[in-house]
């Protein structure tokens, strides 16, 4: 039965995750024990950058595992959000961290890392 | 089961006619792909865009038969 996403409980779920967390990765493992080398990548490049951010294990809740992957019309996961908005998965913020596009980003959203400017 | 190469290109190409795509088997698997994708397509769009209409192009195979693609991708210089 097709449920429409507002009353979807994982839909709101994940909605509330990304709205109440400045920068949310939801990764499979967590930052401390990464399960699968893509996230481990991801969750190593926010820490380079020294921001916090909330790490959501979608192997804890296969709801939140499917559900995400149609939240954000993305098919693998690790998926950064920042700022309630999508940013990509590992391929992107690799990309992005080596152009120094996602510094710029986070900079540009007004979230506190470790700044460690020239 | 993996994808093999001729598979992915046919159905890139099936969305993407003028994609220019360079692929790279990383592991010897056909299961672990580096695939470069160009396409006037991608114009104006942005990197998350690009991939997802790429991703869209494999019919959601990605994430499940398809277990790892490395995706770059670019807007053809016209």
């Amino acid at each position: 039965m097709a449920q429409d996403t507002a009353s979807d409980p994982v839909h709101q779920k994940i909605a509330d995750t990304i709205a109440t967390n400045d920068v949310v990765l939801f990764m499979k493992g967590t930052k401390q024990f990464p399960q699968c080398g893509f996230s481990a990548t991801a969750a190593k490049i926010l820490e380079h950058l020294g921001v916090p951010f909330k790490d959501v294990n979608v192997l804890d809740d296969q709801g939140v595992r499917d559900g995400i992957k149609a939240f954000s019309n993305w098919p693998t996961i690790p998926q950064l959000y920042i700022k309630g908005e999508f940013v990509g998965g590992c391929d992107i913020m690799r990309e992005m961290y080596a152009a120094g596009e996602l510094h710029d980003l986070i900079c540009q959203k007004g979230i506190p890392h470790a700044h460690h400017h020239a | 089961m993996p994808m093999p190469a001729t598979e992915i290109e046919r159905m890139i190409k099936a969305k993407f006619p003028d994609a220019r795509i360079e692929l790279k088997d990383l592991a010897g698997d056909n299961d672990h792909w580096a695939a470069h994708v160009v396409s006037a397509a991608f114009k104006g769009k942005s990197r998350v865009q690009q991939h997802q209409m790429v991703y869209d192009a494999l019919g959601g195979r990605m994430g499940d038969v398809l277990h790892a693609l490395q995706l770059t991708t670019a807007a053809a210089a016209d």
